[in-house]
């Protein structure tokens, strides 16, 4: 069209110059708007290069192998070691713990609300989940460490003050709302006939709950597990007050031992110089940290893209 | 096989019931679990910090003796960060959103921009802290101050607030555009006078959601550097002598609720765990509150609007 080139049209009126003007503010906006969009691209660019370029300097004094392998994990004392696998157990023990919980009640209310529950009872049911994925976690970790661990002890008389066990057991009630919800919108995208195609063959509400739509949504739920697991993992601040701080390599959970994300908070506490090595040790571990929910967010795209189901 | 007896098929719709019964007892259990977790702990902080809920507790400042340390400058410093953050976050998310709805062609950019957006949602906070410390803290030279502190937190909250603009944009039927274009409107107009207004129940109850999210968030605050004692308040906002007066507030140091209860939490003498209690108890009041006002307006919302 022709109004795309005012310079072949004649002028007849003010008419045709204000919308040349519309047209350049129209544009400046979109760009402005682009802009805003691209912060999120900028954000993730921001975070690749701090991790790498810190962590970079990191690994020209430690040795990658070393940094994998080492069994000690002591960068502020003069015989430094930098064994990450000490962190590392600490978050996969905490993590362990807190999906043993949250899975299974995450799953359990999530087909309960689905399948089973009443309209009523979902409208006060999912409020109560969605205030308490709500509470911050700095109070869930007071709760740990004051509440549950000496509620705990009672049974568990040798318990430590600070332990993976009751930091975990609280990380999963904080998790459970995550993959309630998740869960429970998966299940209801099932259609309706597949649940009818199995009431009619004579199945229970169980029965079809966990032999048809369970499968049906298994994508969806395979997905709220991985953002789960994520949670877990990058969850610092119950692990921070309630399962101690000190390094520690152990499959126990009921010993105390630092995480990933607690060693970060326990260095940036300190008033370490920037630049300096154990400076730089919270941003490989920050790295690590990064590249564990990373490998996991890939895993859940893969198994959502093999199971979903179509209908 | 034989044919199954009326009495052997009564029994297995029998058992099929007692298990769909027992099964709805156990979702019940684990909801009210659930609740139960929540009562206790509202419940528990509410007891241990019943004898610090006086005025001097919010007037007055941290100190080394328990009986008088107050939160003045941790809720001061928290409704400070949460101005930053709600200054940064509502309008680079409102519109990064809009743009994706009703901009955006469907190529190779908005592809990764979408993809951007949900795989951040799932980085950890503390992630966020270590980007802010060297980008904001050392890069830029924000030093320890609010304004990195609330930037941090805008940038962990950006996700929920797109997400939730987009939905509330994708519920306004395409009428509405039609007709807006129909009498001469450009596209911005379109935005500016039905889409943004039209969706704003929707996108202010993102916004509350993510603002109670980052009042309570710890880990990214504490990884900048927060100092965890501080005696004074920073300059009251837009106050002071124009022109660099006005923003003096957001380079001070500050300390946040969050921190506060984490400070009182970690110290060995029980003196202070009713602080922490007390502090816990208010943080929650705050963002039960924020985040019952967000249901509310969702539920509101849900009822009322019929295109």
């Amino acid at each position: 069209m022709s109004a795309n080139n005012p310079s072949d049209l004649p002028v007849v009126s003010d008419r045709l110059a204000k919308n040349a003007m519309r047209n350049v503010s129209e544009r400046l906006i979109e760009g402005l708007l682009l802009c805003a969009a691209a912060v999120s691209v900028l954000t993730t660019l921001g975070i690749v290069y701090v991790l790498v370029s810190e962590s970079f300097h990191f690994f020209q004094n430690v040795s990658i192998v070393d940094f994998l392998t080492d069994t000690q994990w002591t960068p502020l004392f003069d015989d430094a070691h930098f064994g990450i696998m000490v962190l590392v157990s600490g978050t996969v023990v905490s993590s362990f713990v807190a999906l043993a919980v949250a899975i299974p009640m995450g799953t359990i209310i999530a087909i309960y609300l689905s399948e089973f529950a009443n309209s009523k009872v979902r409208e006060v049911a999912k409020p109560i989940l969605e205030l308490l994925g709500g509470i911050p976690t700095i109070v869930f970790g007071y709760f740990a460490l004051l509440v549950v661990t000496p509620l705990l002890q009672i049974i568990l008389p040798e318990l430590p003050g600070f332990s993976l066990l009751s930091a975990g057991l609280v990380m999963g009630i904080m998790i459970v709302p995550y993959i309630a919800s998740l869960s429970e919108d998966a299940m209801r995208a099932v259609p309706m006939s597949l649940r009818e195609g199995a009431y009619a063959m004579g199945s229970t509400r169980l029965y079809t709950a966990i032999h048809v739509v369970v499968p049906a949504a298994f994508s969806g739920l395979a997905a709220s597990y991985i953002l789960g697991i994520s949670r877990a993992v990058g969850e610092t601040m119950i692990l921070a007050v309630a399962a101690g701080m000190q390094p520690n390599l152990t499959w126990n959970p009921m010993e105390p031992a630092a995480t990933i994300t607690s060693y970060i908070v326990q260095v940036a506490l300190g008033d370490l110089p920037h630049g300096s090595i154990g400076y730089q040790t919270i941003f490989a571990a920050g790295l690590t940290l990064l590249l564990i929910t990373l490998v996991f967010n890939i895993l859940g795209q893969w198994l959502r893209a093999k199971f979903r189901e179509n209908y | 096989m034989q044919p199954l007896t009326t009495e052997q098929i009564r029994a297995v719709i029998a058992r099929g019931k007692l298990r769909d019964t027992i099964f709805k007892a156990l979702g019940i259990f684990c909801l009210a679990i659930a609740l139960l977790v929540i009562v206790a702990l509202i419940a528990d902080m509410a007891i241990k910090g019943s004898e610090r809920f006086t005025l001097d507790f919010f007037l007055n400042f941290a100190s080394r003796r328990a009986a008088q340390a107050g939160i003045l400058s941790a809720w001061v410093g928290s409704l400070l960060v949460m101005l930053v953050t709600a200054l940064a976050a509502v309008p680079l998310g409102v519109a990064a959103g809009l743009y994706l709805e009703e901009y955006a062609k469907r190529n190779w950019l908005t592809h990764i921009i979408e993809v951007n957006i949900s795989n951040l949602a799932a980085v950890p906070s503390i992630v966020y802290g270590l980007l802010a410390l060297g980008i904001f803290v050392y890069q830029f030279g924000f030093g320890q101050s609010i304004l990195s502190a609330g930037l941090t937190l805008a940038l962990l909250i950006l996700p929920i607030i797109i997400v939730s603009t987009r939905e509330a944009i994708r519920a306004i039927p395409a009428m509405i555009r039609e007709g807006s274009m129909a009498v001469g409107a450009t596209r911005w107009q379109t935005c500016r006078y039905h889409i943004i207004p039209y969706a704003m129940p929707g996108i202010l109850t993102g916004v509350i959601i993510g603002l109670a999210r980052a009042i309570g968030e710890t880990a990214p605050i504490i990884t900048i550097g927060a100092l965890t004692f501080i005696a004074f308040l920073p300059p009251a906002p837009f106050t002071g002598e124009p022109p660099a007066g006005l923003f003096d507030w957001v380079f001070a140091p500050f300390t946040v609720m969050p921190i506060q209860i984490f400070n009182w939490t970690s110290r060995p003498d029980p003196a202070f765990e009713i602080n922490a209690a007390a502090a816990g108890f208010v943080l929650m009041v705050m963002v039960l509150s924020m985040n019952a006002v967000a249901i509310y307006l969702r539920y509101k919302m849900r009822k009322n609007i019929k295109w």
